[in-house]
């Protein structure tokens, strides 16, 4: 049995350099997606603010603010564990990781956390280049910190399955512009889902995303389109099913031992 | 002899193809050991096996008593292993490189005074802190070799070390190795350069389509299956003469140069004394030694 300090050890190297790994290129992991997002609200706020009340009380920016902020929070927390995987099996240097005791639980941890920390930085920067903007009080933090916390984890953890099984990059950004990107666009961070049609409301209610991005808006608000409540039920749900999903695959070794 | 490594009835099959087919082979601790085959002859396979990169279909790997699937952990602390392709993180320098895989071995700033000696060895002090990507190939292959080094291994496995890397660092990178195993590592290798391998290895195995095909002490096994050659220059008009004369040797003439395979070095002075008796004249005359190029060539022509 190896000891704890020294599994403890290992752990916290990878998930160093998967936190450096990122960091080194800050421009495009972080500072690229808060721009994306600052502009978006700039423009929809600047075109819906006068003409639109989603909630009552509550301006068309100051509601936009919360999913944008769920949304790149999720998208790059995605990208994090899905770009490095997909990265390492291409360019071959995941052997190195591979070739060492970590199991696949150590692995899964430090892709993870690292997935979350570079949702959570994406998310707080976009939060408070938009307090700039527009005042945005918190209701809520622990409800905030939940969603953020579970969404990241969420995506996070879909972004190991994606670059498990992704073999090249085209598929990768296959799965990134044909299931994430409509997922996150299509759960209402532009709109509530009570403004669609009843046919797509209850499509919206398959979506997982509508429920992070549901639930992180309550917590500013103390409004949303169903309970928070269940909305943190059923995301921890989709969490557990995706990361016994994916821990079952590390565990295998599906498409990374041959 | 403590054993280092234990291959048992081992196999592997990529759908009807048998990459490896029931190899058995024990590589004891502090052995200079050398795996040789032909390309696709499984060699690879083998170590992928043993780092478990790769799952056997059956038998069993075990590493320093552990096997390598079941108490994976254990194994892979005991073993270093230099892969065959070129492969780098584009994200780090080499001694970023060098600290992360020590790390996931659970070693930390303890083991940093190491990492600064393998950069020192292999000659790499100086881009202790270059971008991977930005290291030649020659450069790259040393970081590579550091890599597997730096949780101090006591198996080190080094797959086509040499492949593209200049003399000097062979050089180099031999004399380390030796350091190494005098000191008590095992040390196993592959390679296409068959000299070092005899002049390095203590004992080799030698592996062609999936199975052992020879495993001795290499001086032991280079004496059992190859043979003294003695090489006698004649003139043109004289070489079906001396075929006749030679007929129960093995001979083979090829531009005025008459080539007799020795089974023993008696027959040497029994040829020259026919020739004589025949009148051939020779103007060269040179015997060469047998060498494990000309082994391994023969045993896995067979």
């Amino acid at each position: 049995m190896i000891n704890w300090k020294i599994q403890l050890k290992g752990t916290w190297t990878l998930l160093k350099k998967e936190l450096l790994r990122f960091w080194r290129v800050v421009f495009q992991t972080v500072a690229a997606p808060v721009i994306t997002g600052i502009l978006y609200l700039l423009i929809f706020s600047h075109v819906l603010d006068s003409r639109t009340e989603v909630y009552t009380g509550v301006p068309y920016s100051a509601f936009l603010i919360p999913g944008l902020i769920m949304m790149s929070l999720l998208q790059n927390a995605f990208a994090n564990s899905s770009s490095s995987l997909v990265q390492s099996k291409v360019m071959g240097n995941i052997v190195f990781i591979l070739l060492t005791p970590l199991t696949y639980i150590q692995f899964f941890i430090a892709f993870l956390i690292a997935s979350i920390v570079r949702g959570l930085f994406v998310g707080l920067a976009i939060y408070v280049l938009a307090s700039f903007y527009i005042d945005l009080p918190i209701m809520y933090p622990g409800f905030v910190f939940s969603f953020a916390l579970l969404g990241g984890g969420l995506l996070g953890t879909f972004g190991i399955l994606a670059g498990i099984w992704a073999d090249r990059f085209d598929q990768m950004a296959a799965f990134q512009n044909f299931v994430i990107m409509p997922l996150s666009f299509l759960s209402g961070v532009f709109y509530s889902i009570h403004s669609l049609p009843p046919f797509w409301q209850k499509i919206s209610h398959f979506n997982p995303f509508f429920y992070m991005i549901d639930g992180f808006r309550y917590g500013f608000f103390g409004q949303s389109d169903i309970s928070p409540h269940l909305s943190v039920v059923i995301v921890l749900t989709f969490f557990i099913i995706l990361a016994g999903l994916s821990i079952r695959l590390l565990k295998t070794g599906y498409k990374l031992r041959g | 002899m403590e054993k280092a490594i234990v291959f048992k009835n081992i196999k592997k099959s990529y759908g009807s193809v048998q990459a490896v087919n029931g190899i058995n082979l024990t590589i004891y601790q502090g052995e200079f050991f050398g795996l040789l085959g032909p390309n696709g002859a499984g060699k690879s396979t083998l170590i992928n096996m043993l780092a478990g990169i790769v799952k056997s279909t059956s038998g069993s790997i075990k590493a320093m008593g552990f096997d390598v699937e079941k108490n994976y952990q254990e194994a892979r602390h005991s073993l270093g292993i230099v892969p065959q392709e070129l492969v780098f993180d584009p994200f780090f320098n080499v001694r970023e490189m060098l600290r992360f895989q020590a790390g996931y071995f659970g070693k930390g700033r303890e083991n940093y005074d190491w990492i600064d000696e393998v950069l020192e060895r292999l000659d790499l002090t100086e881009k202790a802190f270059t971008n991977m990507r930005q290291l030649s190939g020659g450069m790259k292959r040393r970081a590579l070799i550091a890599q597997a080094l730096a949780h101090r291994p006591p198996i080190i496995v080094l797959d086509e070390p040499t492949a593209g890397v200049d003399v000097e660092l062979r050089q180099r990178l031999w004399a380390f190795m030796k350091d190494l195993n005098q000191s008590g590592h095992t040390i196993v290798l592959t390679t296409h350069y068959l000299e070092e391998a005899e002049n390095l290895c203590k004992r080799v195995a030698m592996v062609n389509r999936g199975k052992l095909v020879a495993l001795d002490d290499t001086k032991k096994l280079i004496r059992k299956n190859s043979s003294k050659n003695l090489n006698i220059k004649i003139d043109s008009k004289d070489e079906q003469k001396v075929l006749k004369i030679l007929k129960n040797f093995q001979v083979f003439i090829e531009n005025e140069i008459l080539t007799i395979t020795l089974d023993k070095l008696d027959e040497l002075n029994d040829i020259i004394v026919l020739l004589k008796k025949n009148k051939i004249k020779f103007f060269d005359i040179q015997t060469t030694e047998p060498d494990l190029e000309k082994v391994f060539l023969q045993i896995t022509k067979k």
